[in-house]
């Protein structure tokens, strides 16, 4: 509120252009924090049974510290697997740095929708998560990233609160899989695959291929690896065309 | 430092990196119109991987099929009904796989 205030105040000596850019981007945030409600509400669950699964291995401070320094769900289930089956340290952040390469393809997709020098760029990059990610997509390969940066604010509080309760209660909750709290992510990401097949006949092949891709190399790869070979499936938008739906069906 | 400890630290900066990565090294230009075209697919192929990989691995690297498919099954059902009900579906999901293991 005194923000507002504040900004009222300003108006009369800012320049109008900038005051409207800002206020636009304001209204994106907030319109992104809505948005982002029901995948933090996911994303405390999900937490919670990392903290139940975690602490066993890594104690009760750590399993914290990590949601709140690394903040990455399906990096940080695998690096306590290996470290649960007695795998070393090393072993344990390779699993866990396969399981983000994912970020690199995601950030060279949002990177064209950023503007400002290289440590702007690099500081909305640590806002990226799946969820958010996908959610900001606007069709055509545009992103909105004020409205991503808003998606992933109500997850980080989720994702730490939901860790520390699953490590302090992880004795009364029991078994997280009894619960079906390990289909969240799936069905969540389901969901959102949904909204992104709008985009046209381009994107549900491109969905087939990569989920064929991923099915195919789980068996021979590492975990995280079938993911990133899956990016390629996005290669099939070199033989569309810019009249083709995927360009111009834009803000589904 | 143990081992938590190190990967820990360790995983914190390799991720930092990795999000920074891209963000950096193409961002703020314009990018040709092929390239941007194969941007607009990667939303779809990423997510339709990470639903299969999420239902369908098993521990050891390998394809199981059990309730977490029933599960994702059902939030399918419900988003064939109303394509935004987002939290229903994850609700729905959960409930039916939880259901199934029960019995």
């Amino acid at each position: 509120m005194s923000f507002q205030e504040h900004g009222a105040d300003a108006l009369v000596i800012r320049e109008e252009k900038g005051e409207r850019a800002r206020e636009d981007s304001r209204r994106r945030v907030e319109a992104g924090i809505r948005a982002g409600i029901p995948f933090a509400v996911a994303a405390a669950m999900v937490a919670i049974s990392f903290g139940v699964v975690a602490r066993p291995v890594m104690g009760t401070v750590a399993p914290i510290v990590m949601s709140a320094i690394v903040f990455a769900g399906s990096a940080q289930f695998a690096a306590v697997a290996v470290l649960a089956a007695g795998g070393s340290a090393v072993a344990a952040v390779v699993a866990g740095v396969l399981l983000n390469a994912r970020y690199f393809p995601m950030g060279v997709a949002l990177a064209a929708s950023l503007r400002g020098g290289p440590l702007r760029r690099a500081a909305i990059g640590q806002a990226m998560i799946d969820a958010s990610w996908a959610m900001a997509s606007r069709g055509g390969g545009r992103f909105d990233p004020a409205f991503m940066v808003g998606a992933t604010l109500p997850t980080y509080p989720c994702w730490v609160g939901g860790t520390a309760v699953g490590v302090l209660a992880g004795d009364v909750i029991g078994d997280p899989e009894r619960l079906g709290l390990d289909v969240l992510f799936p069905a969540f990401f389901l969901g959102l695959l949904v909204g992104e097949l709008r985009g046209g006949k381009l994107a549900v092949a491109a969905a087939c291929l990569g989920a064929a891709i991923a099915l195919a190399l789980t068996p021979f790869t590492p975990a995280g690896v079938p993911i990133i070979a899956a990016s390629a499936a996005a290669l099939l938008g070199l033989a569309g065309n810019d009249n083709g739906r995927v360009d111009t069906e834009t803000r589904g | 430092m143990s081992d938590v400890w190190t990967t820990v630290v360790v995983l914190t900066v390799a991720t930092a990196v990795i999000r920074a990565s891209g963000p950096v090294s193409v961002g703020g230009r314009e990018l040709p119109r092929p390239l941007m075209r194969v941007i607009a697919l990667v939303a779809a192929s990423l997510l339709a991987a990470l639903v299969m990989v999420e239902t369908f691995a098993g521990g050891d690297d390998t394809l199981e099929l059990d309730e977490r498919a029933l599960g994702v099954a059902a939030a399918g059902g419900v988003l064939l009904v109303r394509h935004d009900a987002l939290l229903r579906a994850i609700l729905v999901a959960a409930a039916v796989a939880a259901l199934a293991r029960a019995i």
